[in-house]
């Protein structure tokens, strides 16, 4: 029995394996639509993500299971201060797989050690959220049809955006790829990122604070939310956010095909007339999270 | 005691100068019947100047705490006054209760339960992370 609580638990090959079954459920939804019928899936949200919790039950509703499960903890017996192994495994005795979100880091791992069933870690607070990254895998490939060779810019709030670690994890496994880190001082990429993942795996990489210098060279720009409470002072904050804004006007020495991806929901750090640009990809990226769910879903309850 | 001729007992030699009383109360030796003598700042060939503890009694260390500490020391188990083993210890792969994690974010912060476990993630500058959210502890202990 296997979970999926950090991206790297997979292999590039079970990552191509999912994204193949995610493709071919995109071609053939129909022969989809019945593959998990008698199976549940409980949603255990410890905290509310309305888009997150709704995506893995349309994920399941699509392959013909049902879903149980609470949206938020107040509503649950975590409330009366259930530990989350007590209450992993009551909801495993119900349900067929289950998908956890919790505000502290490292609940969903506790749960995979307990559970009966299969876990998936639909985020941990600031720590991991794999499927998240799964949805970008797959989005790339999608869109660029290769993970080798790319070259990737990552932009806004570096420090703190747990699905730029993530997908920096995964994309550091392929060859030739380069990363373009694009943010304030205040929130650069964490050094331990540098140390413990692309030096030893020899990822070549660069640092700017000017999105627009580097715009020509991006294969993929990974947009991210610049938050206000990330500065320690409001002035700096009004004088950078801007800089992180994109819009069509700064999109225009980029590549034709690059391709504009943001984990979403965005505040202001991508402006509406981009949404027509044919660079924009993020609306893709959720309709993808819904399928790589679904192969998720079908993996780890070992359905062919 | 005669610090010199333990019979059967634990040497815990090149101990980093300063370090020997933080390995003591480590090891709970402060809880021990028997003699112990903390040698501190004693010359040494190699270090300058290292701590020594002396333990009059054959008992259990646990050797991947010490490791932890202090990777360099060695341990010398003598039995009837002679050296019969002298090991060497190194950072272990996973410590378990030895240290906490102090991520005030982690499920361990809330749930008392669960067992505090690093892993060691790079090894050639001795970080140790936390299983569960993968934070660097804060102080060595
Ligand atoms: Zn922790």
């Amino acid at each position: 029995m296997r979970s999926l609580i950090d991206i790297i638990d997979l292999t590039p090959e079970e990552i191509d394996g999912l994204i193949n079954t995610a493709e071919d459920i995109i071609e053939n939804p129909e022969k989809y639509n019945e593959k998990c019928r008698h199976k549940k899936l409980a949603t255990l949200f410890f905290e509310p993500s309305t888009r997150t919790r709704l995506s893995f039950e349309a994920a399941m509703l699509e392959l013909g299971g049902s879903v149980i499960g609470f949206s938020e903890s107040s509503s649950s017996s975590a409330a009366k201060g259930e530990s989350v192994s007590d209450t992993v495994r009551t909801v495993s005795c119900y349900a067929d797989i289950i998908a956890m979100r919790h505000p502290k880091e490292g609940a969903p791992m506790i749960a995979s050690m307990r559970s009966e069933v299969p876990i998936i870690n639909a985020g941990d607070g600031g720590h991991n959220h794999p499927t998240q990254t799964l949805a970008d895998l797959l989005t790339i490939k999608r869109e660029k049809g290769r993970f080798d060779n790319l070259t990737i810019g990552f932009c806004g709030d570096l420090k703190f955006g747990r699905t730029v670690h993530s997908l920096i994890s995964a994309m550091v496994r392929y060859e030739n790829v380069k990363f373009v880190f694009i943010s304030p001082q205040e929130l650069k990429i964490p050094d331990y990122i540098k140390s413990e993942v692309l030096e030893p795996n020899k990822i070549s990489f660069s640092e700017t604070e000017s999105l627009e210098e580097v715009m020509p060279e991006l294969d993929i720009l990974y947009m991210t939310r610049v938050q206000r409470e990330r500065f320690f002072n409001e002035a700096d904050y009004i004088r950078l956010k801007d800089s992180y804004v994109l819009t069509n006007e700064k999109l225009t020495p980029a590549k034709p095909d690059m391709c504009v991806l943001h984990p979403l929901p965005r505040v202001n750090e991508i402006s509406v007339d981009v949404d027509d640009n044919p660079r924009a990809c993020y609306f893709k990226q959720v309709r993808n999270g819904k399928y790589i769910r679904m192969a998720l879903i079908l993996k780890l309850l070992e359905i062919e | 005691m005669n610090i010199d001729s333990i019979r059967n007992g634990i040497v815990i030699d090149h101990i980093e100068a300063g370090k020997g009383m933080d390995i003591y109360h480590f090891l709970r030796l402060d809880e021990l019947d028997c003699s112990v003598a903390i040698i501190k700042n004693a010359a040494s060939r190699k270090m300058g100047k290292k701590d020594i503890i002396k333990i009059d009694s054959a008992l259990d260390i646990d050797l991947d705490a010490l490791g932890y500490i202090d990777p360099d020391v060695s341990v010398n188990i003598i039995e009837n006054g002679e050296l019969v083993r002298k090991m060497h210890v190194e950072l272990p792969e996973k410590i378990t209760n030895i240290i906490k994690c102090n991520n005030p974010r982690c499920i361990t912060s809330v749930e008392q339960e669960i067992p505090h476990i690093f892993k060691l993630t790079d090894r050639s500058r001795g970080v140790y992370r936390c299983i569960y959210c993968e934070s660097v502890p804060k102080h060595k202990m």
